[in-house]
């Protein structure tokens, strides 16, 4: 079986849903210390509300960083799942690194693109995806076969499972409303990090 | 015969190294081959050094050392990535190939060749040149401390004294 084949392809036939919702259904299913990379905006906000995982990294800087530094993760620990969320509005900016992803294939990946079709933290004007560009037949076309649109909660949690449990790389594509986070992550790079290497024991505890 | 790009291959790989990230380009070919070659290594195309600086950050997130292979034009893509390096402290090694400067013979390539150094050093990226075989054993023992002890960002130029100016 073609791994997605029986799910939606298209971004206008799928249930438009909540991102702290999803995510908190995603994290709900990380029980083998899956590593997560949030993407810079609401993205990470709504992951740092579905609660304080240590083996979660906030990108809070540039647009477009979390699928590379899933990849560079994912490359180093063949054994851990990792997890990337990425915006739309960051995605588009990156679109190059679908096809990296895909020319490396790491078997540990799985991408989900959270789509509201807004740079919804600027204002809400419309992104490319708003505008009719289709994340996951751009995917398709980088070269992510194992790719398409979670049509409602349940589809979503189907292919989640899917995604943790066989080999990637996935990619998930979840169209949102509007609704805007309600509280905002901790912000200093440094502690981001270390908190994260402590978590996943690339970089010993703290006296040890 | 076994020249400067052999000798830092092996350098480089004897420190640790085993993601190498790479925006193809001459001077480099030496090290893009050989890590294609290597069963123990990753090499990784990229389709904007943009990617490879968040890869290396991430290759640090997961305990493993990674470089960056670009040319000096890449250098300006990478720009505002670079926050993320200078940000979150993490170890950042990059190899760049210099166009633009001594001997150039292409026109286009002036601006981003000479400014290079000055981008990069404003984002925080400390900068080594290597413009003999010499330098780059050198800059690399340095850099290779500097960056996975000390966990600084080091940039090395390979200069065109070193690898040559291009006619175009």
């Amino acid at each position: 079986m073609t791994a997605f084949s029986n799910r939606p392809q298209t971004r206008d036939s799928v249930k438009i849903m909540s991102r702290l919702d999803l995510t908190k259904r995603l994290v709900a299913k990380l029980h083998k210390h899956e590593a997560v990379i949030g993407g810079i905006g609401n993205t990470n906000f709504d992951l740092w509300a579905s609660g304080r995982r240590a083996e979660n990294f906030y990108m809070l800087g540039s647009m477009g960083l979390a699928v590379p530094i899933a990849l560079g993760l994912a490359i180093a620990q063949p054994e851990r799942g990792v997890i990337a969320l990425e915006g739309d509005g960051s995605i588009l900016m990156q679109l190059g690194s679908l096809a990296t992803v895909a020319s490396r294939a790491p078997k540990n990946l799985l991408i989900v693109v959270m789509d509201n079709g807004t740079y919804q933290i600027t204002g809400g004007q419309p992104t490319a995806t708003g505008l009719g560009a289709d994340i996951v037949a751009i995917a398709k076309g980088a070269g992510l076969s194992q790719a398409a649109w979670a049509a409602d909660e349940g589809h979503f949690e189907e292919m989640a499972d899917q995604a943790l449990a066989e080999p990637g790389p996935w990619l998930i594509a979840v169209r949102l409303d509007a609704e805007k986070p309600k509280i905002q992550t901790t912000r200093d790079p440094v502690q981001i990090r270390s908190h994260f290497m402590r978590g996943i024991g690339t970089q010993p505890a703290w006296g040890s | 015969m076994t020249g400067w790009p052999e000798i830092l291959y092996a350098d480089l790989r004897g420190a640790g190294i085993t993601q190498f990230a790479y925006v193809p380009d001459a001077g480099h070919r030496v090290l893009i081959d050989s890590a294609l070659a290597d069963p123990e290594a990753y090499a990784i195309p990229l389709t904007t050094e943009e990617e490879g600086v968040a890869m290396l950050a991430g290759a640090d997130l997961g305990g493993s050392r990674a470089v960056l292979l670009m040319q000096s034009s890449g250098v300006g893509n990478c720009i505002n990535m670079l926050s993320l390096i200078n940000g979150g402290r993490f170890p950042f090694l990059t190899y760049v190939s210099m166009r633009g400067t001594f001997g150039e013979g292409n026109p286009w390539q002036f601006p981003m060749g000479q400014a290079t150094r000055k981008v990069l050093e404003a984002m925080g990226v400390i900068v080594l040149e290597a413009d003999t075989a010499e330098d780059v054993a050198a800059c690399t023992k340095a850099a290779l401390t500097m960056v996975f002890q000390s966990e600084q960002a080091v940039a090395i130029l390979l200069s065109q004294r070193l690898i040559g100016a291009k006619a175009f």
